[in-house]
């Protein structure tokens, strides 16, 4: 039963990578962008709740209301104000949001200290549901890996069933011709990075409150939802779902073996998917 | 690799310019210079000046690979490490002289790369940025987990081996300042003589267009492995002989991103991405502005992010780049000119009007 | 007032000139036709029009505002699009979408979903399949409808011939009068001579980036149009 407890947590934190996943997937679906500062975008986020959760006095879910709104704003004119002028093939992207990346830990590092933090969520924490005697899942991860799977199948029914999500298709397949029908390429770019810092907020509330987290964490968190993008396949939002849990399950097992193995676990894992199959297991046809 | 490239007949292919035999030239005396530094015996000095040949060193790699091979790397700190822990490792479990343990970090370095560079050139563009940081990572992780390397808490260089550098300490010091101003000036000579060969127009012709590369028959992702490889050997030998300077190692220091990795590519964009003197002018620019903003260790680097995203946008091909392009200053023989060796003779062509 | 103004429209790509003072002008109502080689500017000529291509502002008027230079979304609003060389569909939307985004602007007009239907009666069985799995001919059809459902002004269209078959070719063409008669006015880039002449009231011949040759078709001998498309 100790191995199903690990593989269900495994699966259960896939949820929360699989959003990392998302943010960056729409990203680089509609602009192709790799943005280096995802990561610490979504400490941004963790951090901004631990202030609002601060200054007005609630719990980290109810931070949510103000902070998703918030960092989508923020994302918004990020984008509009910066990042749409580093779009393109070359170098500039990659630099100009790996410069965003220092600048942003180094600015955590001088508001909130080299201090490790945590958003506590109060007696949640500690509830579990009890299967059988020795099978027990915690409430929390359960809610969260609920909400992620919702997430991204809010994402799916937004691209294919409204106005803006066929916007967004049509932006990413042609922005020239999107452009031709009206669809104003600089706001549809703005709307996609609001969108994914909006999915990551989320992510990132959920993950400060199970672990600890710093300015310069932000690289890590990166990294697993590159890790899941690639072992998921490009292009395809259930197919980071799965890439998530994939390194859920990695890192879970991992652990078990040796408490200090769990990141190291996972990047085997991707590395040896990446030689194996590296389209990913579930990847779209178009690029 | 392109076969039959060769300047038609009466014709051939000339590097240098006037303005880059005067870059020569500036570049021997300074040498000379550095040289005799030592006998100066200013060991503050020494010590800056090496830390400066070391990111020159460093950065000029990391513009091989991201200037004119057009890959993007955040995970050289890999192999910086790697070095270090190579020449550590060697003088304390075979009691390997550490003169002879930097070509070992080298030939490490180099073998080690080789599986990095096939899993990484799976991945395009970004992704493969994103995957060099990951290796990187992986190596953190290992070095921190296995006893046997030290683990988390690393190891110190044992002072038998710092002795066999040189007996006198101040020996010690300028025998390191040496090597270290060797490794910057070989760094570069290579690199120049490298760019300078077909091999190397093969090189910027990739970055230039891949695709128009791919039908000319170059073999792009060949290329960009010998590259990747030579740049890990190089990066690692440099690595084994900083880890040498500071006498001991931990998996952090070793691997750590902000010590190296991010000071390579601020140097690089800031100087100039795809041009020899880019890198050594944005070390020197890096360094003016800490001696200017010393204190302030994390807004140092804000404002270099700054500074780096600015000419990133405004100036892509960096300082020194957009200043040469302007006036056409080459300090380094690498034009590419063709020169008839036969005046032609002039001819009246019939039927033009 | 001409609806379209062109004045000495100049464009390059790099250093390379693909236009050199290029005048035209077109009424509304009338359907005209840019003949002309392969790269002869054509295409360069549309996309200047459409906001696609750099153009100064005066060398582009439409009903007397300059224009040239804008934002292809702002030129569709004043009611100028284009059906783009080589369709230029969207792979990841159906049928249906390719057409319901080009009323993305909700300009009104004679143009709607049915009424597109009414014309391409083919596509509204193909409705709800991606786009990439219909014909050459097809495809051509959604992108025209495409465009229309923006309720244009001004149609241009580039090179709708290109890649089908004479019979698609001409199955196509038969809906323009349609088109025409709700009183949109048509530029028609064209390397089929034949169909550019039989549809328009006035001809402009391209080659290499300038005028040679301008009139009403009838009005153009055959050796004139050869001599100005292949060039002396």
């Amino acid at each position: 039963m100790e191995i199903v407890n690990i593989l269900v947590q495994g699966i259960l934190l896939g949820g929360l990578y699989a959003l990392f996943a998302a943010g960056l997937s729409l990203i680089f679906g509609v602009m192709r962008l790799v943005n280096i500062a995802h990561g610490d975008l979504i400490v941004v986020a963790a951090y901004f709740a631990y202030f609002t959760m601060q200054a007005l006095d609630i719990g980290p879910f109810t931070s949510l209301i103000v902070v998703v709104p918030v960092i989508a704003v923020f994302g918004y004119a990020l984008q509009r104000g910066l990042l749409n002028f580093a779009l393109g093939d070359d170098l500039p992207p990659l630099l100009v949001t790996f410069g965003l990346s220092v600048i942003i830990q180094n600015v955590l590092l001088i508001l909130f200290t080299h201090d490790s933090r945590r958003l506590y969520a109060g007696p949640i924490e500690m509830v579990s549901w009890k299967f059988t005697p020795d099978f027990a899942i915690g409430i929390l991860p359960l809610i969260q890996f609920v909400v992620a799977v919702l997430i991204i199948g809010g994402l799916q029914l937004f691209f294919y069933r409204t106005r803006i999500g066929r916007n967004f298709r049509a932006t990413s397949d042609d922005p020239a011709i999107a452009q031709l029908m009206g669809i104003e390429n600089r706001h549809i770019f703005a709307l996609a990075m609001a969108l994914s810092l909006a999915v990551v907020a989320v992510a990132g509330v959920f993950i400060a409150v199970r672990t600890t987290f710093n300015p310069f964490y932000g690289p890590q968190l990166l990294i697993f939802g590159f890790e899941a993008v690639i072992m998921g396949g490009l292009g395809s939002l259930w197919g980071t779902l799965a890439g998530g849990i994939l390194l859920g399950l990695a890192q879970a097992i991992g652990g078990q073996i040796n408490v200090g193995l769990p990141f190291t676990a996972g990047h085997v894992v991707f590395l040896l998917v990446l030689f194996l199959r590296p389209q990913g297991l579930f990847p779209k046809v178009s690029s | 690799m392109t076969g039959g490239s060769k300047p038609p007949p009466g014709a051939k292919v000339v590097h240098s310019t006037i303005a880059s035999r005067i870059g020569v030239a500036f570049w021997i005396v300074l040498v000379a210079v550095l040289i005799a530094i030592p006998y100066w015996r200013d060991r503050q000095a020494m010590r800056l000046l090496t830390e400066i040949y070391s990111f020159v060193a460093l950065a000029s790699l990391w513009n091989l690979l991201a200037g004119y091979a057009g890959l993007v790397s955040v995970g050289q700190q890999a192999f910086v490490g790697l070095g270090g822990y190579t020449l550590y490792l060697c003088a304390l479990w075979a009691g390997v002289n550490p003169m002879l343990g930097l070509p070992l970090a080298g030939l490490v370095g180099g073998l080690i790369s080789i599986p990095i560079v096939v899993l990484l050139l799976k991945l395009r563009g970004a992704y493969f940025t994103i995957g060099s940081w990951v290796v990187a990572e992986l190596f953190l992780q290992i070095f921190q987990l296995v006893p046997a390397v030290g683990g988390g808490s690393g190891i110190s260089l044992p002072a038998t081996v710092v002795l066999s550098i040189a007996k006198s300490r101040s020996t010690r010091e300028s025998v390191i300042y040496w090597i270290f101003l060797a490794l910057a000036v070989a760094v570069i000579g290579v690199i120049v003589i490298l760019l300078r060969t077909r091999y190397g127009l093969a090189l910027q012709a990739i970055r230039d267009n891949e695709t128009a590369a791919k039908s000319n028959g170059i073999d792009v992702n060949r290329a960009r492995a010998v590259v990747f490889v030579v740049a890990a050997a190089a990066t690692a030998i440099v690595g084994s002989m900083i880890f040498l300077q500071k006498l001991s190692i931990t998996p952090f220091s070793a691997f750590s991103i902000n010590d190296w990795t991010v000071n390579m590519i601020f140097i690089t964009v800031i100087g100039g991405v795809g041009r020899v003197e880019g890198p050594i002018l944005g070390t020197v620019i890096y360094f003016v502005l800490r001696e200017f903003l010393a204190d302030l260790a994390s807004t140092y680097l804000i404002i270099l992010g700054v500074v780096a995203i600015g000419v990133m946008l405004k100036a892509p091909k960096g300082i020194w780049g957009h200043v040469a392009d302007r006036f056409g200053w080459q300090l380094f023989p690498l034009a590419r000119r063709l020169v008839r060796a036969v005046q032609p003779r002039a001819e009246p062509v019939a039927g033009l009007v | 007032m001409a609806l379209l103004e062109i004045n000495a429209l100049t464009a390059f790509y790099g250093d390379f000139q693909a236009l050199y003072g290029v005048s035209m002008s077109v009424d509304a109502g009338q359907t005209v036709a840019v003949i002309g080689a392969n790269g002869a500017g054509k295409s360069t000529l549309l996309k200047a029009i459409v906001g696609m291509h750099p153009a100064a502002p005066d060398m582009i008027r439409f009903e007397g505002v300059p224009i040239g230079g804008r934002r292809s979304s702002r030129i569709v609003a004043l009611g100028i699009t284009m059906v783009p060389e080589g369709r230029r569909l969207f792979p990841s939307l159906t049928v249906e979408e390719n057409l319901t985004i080009g009323a993305q602007l909700g300009r009104s007009g004679p143009w709607s979903l049915a009424r597109i239907f009414e014309l391409f009666p083919i596509l509204a069985e193909r409705r709800g399949q991606k786009s990439t799995l219909l014909s050459g001919g097809q495809q051509q059809m959604v992108a025209i409808g495409r465009a229309l459902m923006s309720n244009p002004r001004l149609l241009l269209c580039d090179e709708i011939s290109l890649g089908l078959a004479p019979i698609v070719v001409r199955d196509i063409f038969r809906r323009l009068p349609t088109i025409i008669a709700e009183g949109t006015s048509v530029v028609v880039v064209e390397q089929d001579v034949m169909q550019a002449l039989a549809v328009s009231n006035y001809l402009y011949c391209l080659q290499e980036g300038r005028v040679l040759l301008e009139g009403e078709p009838q009005s153009l001998s055959r050796e004139a149009i050869k001599a100005a498309y292949f060039g002396a």
